[in-house]
């Protein structure tokens, strides 16, 4: 089969940025927005074509070369190209369709909103770099797209440039990730080293220059292979907005809803995910010890972000940390999986990726679409939805019991597969695992029914328009039914179907604990009434700090602003200022000086002149008569 | 006569009459005066100019020559010297040369 | 017959020196006329007739009457001129000085190989001279020399004529 049409789906997203981006507002809000949905829509129809292609097919890799870009020896060129592999095409069908939801959702979202097509355009590009990341062959490919993902999510998030707010979170979310990308730069370079070779395919090669060959040395316990794996990882935890840098991820929600949920919920945040599963092979066996460290930091982040979301008030906050902790889920399920036979991590993992895409943009878009009906972010300020908005409100519900793990829904199946693979492997993080899923549907549930019941709203609510319902519906769709496609057949570690069998102690173990949490919010939170702040005052101090977030962030401005600005960038910056522009200042300064002192030699006194004529005559003719005949 | 007069006597009368004239270049205020001392130059040069011809090159002529330019050449020098002075005279009333040091930084 | 030379020159150097340290400004330039004769009767002394004559009729004839013109002209007669300050005086001496020994000291130190030939020079012979194209012919420099001329001709009438809108006061 020939799937080299694939090159398609880069370029109509691209060849849509371009347009929508050169002819920015000449076009018109209609014409930019149906060049950008025509452009994702066939990419979308394209990618669904070559899953079919590849899944009804053998499920080989299949590299398709577009050509070489530098070659730094014979062996380490880089090259750019396509990689269609189970999860790259798994990649493909989740973030094509998402971003054509979210691009025919802000058709509507954006309709009064200024920069109509640059929106559009910045679309655009992210769904092209998110795209050319996941189809990458090479390291560097992939690095290259990493950082194009972040320079659009950048611009995205600062969208509405003119409030200081949007302008700092945009800020705040380059730079943190861009701190991390420093390590995962590092660690390809280290691996590459090594390795000889940029290559993901060669590299995943059970017998190749990695898994196979012993590099030598070790630092502090862990072998080289074991910290390039390690620094990489890092790059993918900035990305995933993985503890400690998961600061960026609730701030970025200034940026537009629908920009939160493609971006910050479906694809961008799970690139560190997808780092991780693409060289799972080399992780699972070259270096399980970092494997070991992905698991822990998978499953304190989730716990840590789950605390955390159930003291926030504003809507998309809540969502954000709830990523936040989803995340966290795969990061441990692909951190407790083995290899082959005992794989089934990896396939929990991308598994729970795919339904978490559908029912997180879910949320997103119903969050977006209450928004945009009430004017605030606030929870506070909403109640009583459920009559107002009833597309709305089904959605969201659906969305909710989805997250929360409630049969038949779709993320019942992967949460129970991950606690099943978490089970296997580390008791420990399965109990973490098993209390964050209690607390998840706590959350939710409080989230739920605080927007839908709790108080009568009063002001003039309506639902949103067609174009924003329809997306909402098509992404409930997927939310149901995600969870019967059969994952187990086509993506794992190896290839090779992957045999499981249900486990009934664990599905209706974990049920149960989501029901317990859907029934203590609603306790607390379906009517109106203070036992939720009673229980708050119980916890006293506890909920300060968390109210706070555990001052994490004031703890990075202390170690950013305090320490390093005042003791190595001012320094610096000092002698940047005094000693290299004043080393300038002066050479300039002394030729002024010296050529002050000099002009003095014009005079304009002729006999002045007419003296040094006769002196450098005389002075000339006695060198010459020295130098010639030694008078 | 000439056999008697040996050429180094007329070349050292003629270096002193050439450096006198730039002692006066160099001392002299009145701008006229210090071009009677470019005058006083000139003819110590063209004494030389003769004088080594006659002496050295008696079949050439070029020494002859050349002091023949160099009189008309001091003759068109001093018009337009003249007349810059005179010019120079109706402006600032003064031929003193210390007066038009306008040329400088 | 040499000790004739030796007193003209004497009172060549004697009066060029005063030329350039009297204080009155027409002295000045009477000095100078006699240290043109001077040079004129060297000239004759070297059996170059055509050229004293040159420089009889130029130097003495044209540039000094128009430097005396220009006296006239610029300044009053009788007044006197100022005197440079001692410092500058110095200085040009030492410069002077310097100047004049080591060129002296070069003269003298050189030994040169003269030949004199007693050929008279005619002027049909300066004339062919001058205006023949072959080697040693001077038609070249007397071209420029006369286009020198007309240049400074209208020089001289150009920078020194007066301003028009001086009539119409």
């Amino acid at each position: 089969m020939d799937l080299s049409i694939a090159i398609w789906i880069l370029i109509l997203p691209f060849v849509a940025f371009v347009f929508t981006g050169i002819l920015n507002g000449k076009l018109g809000k209609k014409i930019s927005g149906l060049i950008s949905i025509l452009s994702i829509g066939g990419a979308t129809l394209l990618s669904y074509y070559i899953a079919f292609q590849f899944f009804s097919g053998s499920r080989e890799a299949v590299q398709i070369e577009l050509g070489t870009w530098i070659k730094f020896t014979d062996s380490l060129v880089v090259n750019f190209g396509l990689l269609l592999d189970p999860i790259s095409v798994m990649m493909l069908v989740v973030i094509t369709t998402v971003s054509l939801m979210v691009h025919i959702y802000s058709t509507g979202y954006m309709r009064d909103e200024g920069g109509y097509a640059r929106y559009f355009s910045f679309l655009s590009l992210f769904s092209f770099s998110m795209l050319g990341l996941v189809l990458s062959t090479n390291l560097i490919q992939l690095y290259i797209f990493w950082e194009l993902v972040g320079a659009s999510s950048f611009l995205l998030i600062g969208f509405y440039y003119r409030k200081p707010s949007a302008i700092a979170a945009a800020k705040k979310a380059f730079i943190v990730t861009r701190f991390a990308d420093f390590g995962f730069l590092v660690g390809i370079l280290l691996f590459s080293f090594h390795t000889g070779t940029f290559n993901i395919l060669e590299v995943n090669a059970s017998s190749g220059p990695a898994i196979s060959q012993d590099w030598g040395g070790s630092f502090l316990g862990f072998s080289v292979l074991s910290w390039s794996l390690i620094l990489m990882f890092i790059g993918g935890a900035g990305k995933s907005a993985m503890f400690p840098f998961h600061v960026w991820l609730p701030d970025a929600m200034e940026g537009p809803t629908p920009v939160s949920a493609l971006i910050h919920a479906a694809t961008m945040v799970v690139a560190g995910v997808y780092l991780v599963a693409r060289l799972f092979p080399v992780f699972a066996l070259g270096a399980p010890d970092a494997l070991e460290i992905v698991a822990y930091v998978g499953g304190f982040t989730s716990l840590l972000a789950a605390i955390l979301a159930i003291v926030q008030t504003d809507i998309k906050k809540v969502l954000a940390y709830s990523t936040i902790s989803q995340i966290g889920y795969m990061m441990l399920a692909l951190g407790v999986s083995g290899y082959g036979e005992a794989g089934l991590g990896f396939t929990a993992s991308m598994f729970h990726l795919f339904t978490h895409a559908f029912f997180k943009a879910l949320l997103f878009l119903g969050a977006g679409s209450i928004i945009h009906a009430v004017h605030s972010n606030e929870m506070n300020d909403m109640g009583g939805l459920r009559k107002k908005m009833p597309a709305t409100h089904i959605t969201f519900l659906i969305a909710t019991l989805a997250i929360s793990g409630i049969p038949p829904f779709s993320g019942f199946f992967s949460k129970d597969e991950i606690l099943v693979a978490a089970y296997q492997s580390n008791v420990l993080l399965f109990g973490i695992e098993y209390l964050v899923a209690g607390l998840t549907a706590f959350y939710m549930f409080r989230l739920y029914f605080k927007v839908f019941w709790n108080k009568t709203s009063t002001s003039e609510v309506h639902e949103s328009p067609a174009s924003m319902t329809i997306p909402m519906w098509l992404l409930a769709i997927g939310a149901v039914f995600a969870g019967f496609v059969p994952f187990t057949d086509w993506i794992t570690t190896d290839g090779v179907p992957l045999e499981t069998h249900f486990h009934w102690n664990i599905a209706i173990a974990s049920v149960g604990i989501a029901l317990a949490g859907i029934g203590f919010a609603y306790r607390l939170y379906k009517s109106e009434n203070s036992r939720s702040r009673n229980i708050a005052n119980v916890f006293g101090s506890f909920y300060q700090l968390v109210i706070h977030k555990f001052y994490i962030d004031e703890f990075y401005l202390f170690v950013t602003k305090g320490i390093i600005f005042r003791f190595v960038s001012a320094p610096i910056a000092w002698f940047d200022k005094h000693i290299v522009d004043g080393f300038l200042d002066l050479t300039g300064n002394s030729i002024v000086a010296a050529s002050v002192k000099t002009k003095n030699i014009q005079s304009g006194e002729i006999h002045q002149y007419a003296y040094f004529i006769l002196m450098g005559v005389l002075i000339t003719t006695m060198l010459i008569l020295y130098i010639s005949h030694g008078i | 006569m000439i056999e008697s007069i040996p050429l180094t006597h007329i070349l050292t009368v003629s270096t002193m009459i050439f450096f006198t004239g730039v002692y006066g270049f160099l001392t002299r205020k009145n701008m006229v005066t210090m071009l009677i001392s470019v005058e006083l130059i000139l003819n110590a040069v063209n004494i030389n100019f003769v004088a080594i011809n006659r002496y050295l090159y008696p079949d050439n002529l070029e020494g002859h020559f050349f002091t023949l330019f160099v009189i008309g050449i001091a003759a068109a020098e001093a018009a337009v010297a003249i007349a810059i002075f005179i010019n120079l005279y109706r402006n600032i009333r003064s031929i003193d040369v210390d007066d038009v040091t306008e040329m400088k930084y | 017959m040499a000790v004739s030379f030796y007193i003209g020159a004497a009172l060549m150097v004697i009066f060029s020196i005063l030329t350039v340290t009297t204080g009155k400004l027409l002295r000045s330039a009477i000095y100078l006329l006699f240290v043109l004769v001077g040079i004129a009767i060297f000239y004759i002394a070297m059996d170059y007739m055509f050229l004293a004559a040159v420089q009889v009729v130029v130097y003495m004839g044209g540039i000094l009457v128009l430097i005396i013109f220009s006296i006239l002209l610029t300044s009053r007669i009788n007044e006197k001129l100022q005197k440079s300050s001692l410092q500058t005086i110095i200085i040009s001496v030492f410069g002077v000085v310097v100047g004049a020994g080591l060129l002296t000291t070069v003269i003298l130190g050189q030994s040169f190989t003269t030949s004199i030939s007693k050929s008279y020079l005619t002027v049909k012979e300066i004339g062919e001279a001058l205006l023949s194209t072959e080697k040693f012919g001077y038609v070249l420099p007397f071209e420029v020399i006369s286009i020198l001329l007309l240049a400074a001709m209208i020089a001289a009438i150009v920078i020194a004529k007066r301003e028009k809108e001086r009539e119409n006061d």
